[in-house]
């Protein structure tokens, strides 16, 4: 896939950031407002997707190796299931940071409030492994898909190597 | 008649899911035919979870509104479209790879497994 | 407070740690990723079994993930089922332990099997995630958490089958199995849909004490049966069977057949526990009944006509389902006539259970030897095997008493769970007894057929260098190998010691709801 117009080139460059940080801001909302890991990390995901549309696969390649994705994914699963690990001492997956105090654990006033950020415990970890881990998977998804595609051009399919019969 | 407007949508997405996979002989077709059972079924939790005059199930909104739709169907639904997602993105990459290997998306000449 | 209390969480807590390490571990080379996949398999497997042994002591176990309690009170007073929970009865254990066996198995099978591929330690990673799913799908209290787990099964599974994907038929298989399995997926969702809009819970436990019979709960009924038989393998759906066991790498088609096992648990979980009764004795006991009776039909007439070992085998599987469909169908036929029940449904239960766990141990043995004479003689096709018997005495040794066990020959266990399942049915229905009789001598010609081909006969040239296969696949055929020697020896203590709680288990419904929900609600 070729690069597109300079015109295109540009509304990336300023729209890229921004999808960042939005994906970011759900992300780490997740807990008081709807949005969440999952949601935040798809959008932030739509910048690879934005990146390899815009500069095309060759430019996007080169500089984005998809080992460093596998290394999130995996950061992102592992802080997540420890996250359920601890809090064995009562039951799995049990809350053990919040109403604790500290930086997750502030205590919640009952009754409507304007939404206190640093109160979820666990579940805002567990929001922002699970961001972690949507983001990398889903850009891996994009780039493998994308490398797929480029197989048919030159027939680079046969020298895949490995996987004999 | 008309609260049961979206239950009527829900059937015909479903159907048309079903049609779709059941008789079109396109790999990508089928795929989509998939992804529309995906949306009728999501649709249907939405639908069973809302409440007349409703609103959105935000913590700081409570206490000002009656009534708010529930949002446990709302969790399973996100839960549903996180797979949908996975499945949509394995079944498009088998799609790749069967079209590498046979060079048709048709389903008539995909079979090499029979009997 | 005891650490065994955790055991229904660490049952899926192992595998899934075991599946999302995997890719770190297997950055530090070939040992340290088979060391760490045999560390999980064992680990998982320990603990299923201390999970039915202490299930088999103690009675029911309800986890809450998360909380101390599975209902949800509110300041007014108001409780509600709302909490993942987690329960184990006999059934569950037993199912559970059953198919972590089989995964052992297929987890010391793959090592040297699948040495020679890249891309292993996502292998592994899929394979614990299989694991994960399949014994999720057998101990969830919650019906939208079986909807997950079987989700996470099958995509793991599509992976897995589709693992050779330079391989046409195998990355084909893949698809048509997915497309069958989504679709069965979506069924189960929007039964789930319906359930939840009538009841507002998604606990089985709470469903089950408030259902009564109306059309949403008819139609969530139908939903749930036709999914749940279309991912079992039985016959109307059973295209895919075939094609994914015969494509999948050995290892895999072991755990496969665990896999489809437990969606058959969710099929009489749905049956027994969720509806009971009310689903009525006539209607619905006999769709399962009569595909029970087409899938042993259907399932083995195909497989005799097989030229390929391990599809051949495939479709022993779909037959052998049958059998299980239909000693289950007896028993929710006489749900309703506690004379019926003590007369034959108890029996037939007891047999259909019994072959849950037969079938899992050969299936998968047999599975795993056709997969030990591919990586040995580099062919499944019958027309071209011959004589290695010569080459492959261990392998052909444990073959043998697979096959003699699922033909059902006198001494070996699977003869005790089929003479269970002819006698009751042959109470209900004689025909039903005469076909499931001729199933399993055609089950006999067509086994004999595979041994007498491949393994007997005179030495071929093509074969003369054939070597047995290494120890670390034999030990994973012996593990089956062991299990069903010592069910053939001991038929009598089994039945009485882990089929009978878990068929009392299955038929007690009043006693799976109030372990859950006690006098609440």
């Amino acid at each position: 896939m070729n690069p597109l117009s300079v015109v295109v080139r540009t509304i990336c460059d300023i729209f890229a950031w921004f999808l960042g940080i939005f994906g970011a801001y759900v992300i780490i909302h997740g807990h008081i407002s709807p949005g969440g890991g999952f949601q935040g990390g798809a959008v932030v995901a739509t910048m690879a997707a934005l990146l390899l549309v815009a500069y095309g696969g060759k430019k996007v390649l080169s500089f984005v190796r998809p080992g460093i994705y596998t290394g999130m994914e995996a950061t992102g699963l592992l802080v997540f299931i420890t996250a359920g690990f601890l809090g064995i001492g009562t039951t799995f997956f049990y809350n053990f940071l919040a109403g604790q105090g500290g930086l997750f654990g502030s205590v919640v006033p009952l009754g409507p409030n304007s939404g206190i950020l640093n109160s979820a415990g666990t579940i805002s970890l567990m929001n922002m492994a699970v961001g972690l881990e949507v983001v990398s998977g889903l850009s891996l998804i994009l780039i493998y898909m994308f490398k797929g595609i480029r197989l048919f051009e030159g027939r680079e399919g046969r020298s895949e190597r490995g996987h004999d019969r | 008649m008309t609260g049961n407007a979206p239950f009527l949508v829900v059937g015909v997405i479903f159907l048309l899911g079903l049609y779709a996979i059941l008789t079109e002989r396109n790999l990508i077709k089928i795929a989509i035919g998939i992804s529309l059972l995906e949306a009728s079924a999501n649709l249907l939790l939405i639908v069973l979870g809302y409440r007349t005059g409703g609103s959105v199930p935000i913590f700081t909104l409570a206490g000002d509104v009656g009534t708010m739709v529930l949002p446990t169907p709302q969790a399973l639904t996100l839960t549903a479209i996180v797979i949908g997602l996975a499945t949509s993105a394995l079944l498009l990459s088998l799609v790749m790879l069967l079209y590498r290997h046979y060079g048709t998306l048709d389903v008539r000449e995909i079979r090499r497994l029979r009997g | 407070m005891n650490w065994q209390m955790h055991l229904p969480a660490l049952a899926l807590a192992v595998p899934l740690l075991g599946a999302f390490l995997s890719l770190v571990v297997g950055l530090g080379g070939r040992y340290l990723r088979n060391a760490w996949m045999v560390c999980v398999s064992i680990a998982t497997t320990a603990i299923c079994i201390m999970l039915l042994q202490r299930v088999l002591a103690g009675g029911t176990m309800v986890y809450v993930m998360g909380a101390e309690s599975w209902n949800f009170t509110l300041p007014s007073g108001l409780s509600w089922p709302i909490r993942i929970i987690i329960q184990v009865d006999a059934f569950s254990a037993f199912m559970a332990a059953t198919s972590s066996i089989a995964a052992l198995a297929g987890a010391f099978f793959s090592l040297r099997f699948m040495d020679k591929f890249t891309g292993l330690e996502k292998f592994s990673a899929l394979y614990f995630l299989l694991v994960t799913g399949m014994l999720g799908m057998q101990i969830t209290g919650d019906l939208f958490n079986f909807f997950v787990f079987l989700e996470i099964a099958s995509v793991a599974s599509f992976g897995l089958i589709a693992f050779w994907r330079d391989r046409p038929e195998a990355v084909e298989a893949s698809f048509k199995y997915m497309v069958v399995s989504t679709v069965s997926a979506m069924f189960v969702l929007i039964a789930v849909g319906f359930l939840y809009g009538r009841y507002n819970a998604v606990n089985i436990a709470a469903v089950a004490r408030m259902l009564h019979m109306g059309y949403a709960e008819k139609i969530a009924l139908v939903f749930l049966v036709v999914s749940l038989a279309m991912k079992s393998g039985a016959v109307p759906m059973h295209m895919w069977t075939p094609d994914a066991y015969a494509e999948a790498p050995a290892g895999v088609t072991c755990l496969l057949v665990a896999v489809s096992q437990a969606s058959l648990y969710g099929l009489f979980r749905v049956c027994f526990t969720l509806y009971g009764v009310t689903a009525g004795s006539v209607v619905i006991p006999w769709t399962i009944i009569i595909m029970g009776v087409l899938s042993m039909f259907i399932g083995v007439t195909m497989a005799v006509i097989q030229k390929e070992m391990k599809r051949l085998m495939a479709y022993h599987s779909v037959s052998q389902i049958g059998y299980i469909l239909l000693a289950l169908g007896v028993g929710l036929l006489s749900l309703k006539d506690p004379q019926a029940m003590a007369d034959y449904g108890f029996t037939a239960m007891k047999g259909g259970i019994f072959h849950i766990l037969n079938y899992t141990m050969y299936k998968g043995l047999l599975f795993l030897s056709a997969g030990a004479v591919f990586y040995s003689a580099g062919t499944r096709d019958l027309n071209e095997l011959g004589g290695l018997a010569r080459n492959m005495p261990q392998t052909t040794f444990m073959f043998v008493i697979a096959a003699a066990a699922i033909a059902g020959l006198p001494p070996f266990n699977g003869f005790v769970s089929k003479l269970l399942i002819y006698q009751t049915t042959f109470a209900v229905y004689p025909l039903l007894a005469v076909a499931a009789l001729v199933t399993s001598v055609l089950t006999l010609a067509s086994f004999v057929k595979v041994f007498q081909t491949a393994f007997l006969g005179p030495a071929r040239k093509t074969f003369e260098k054939v070597v047995e296969v290494p120890a670390s696949m034999l030990l994973g055929m012996a593990v089956l190998t062991l299990v069903i020697v010592v069910l053939t020896l001991f038929p009598g203590w089994t039945l009485s010691h882990l089929v009978e709680p878990a068929a009392k288990a299955l038929i007690d419904q009043s006693g799976y709801i109030s372990a859950v929900m006690g006098g609440g609600l």
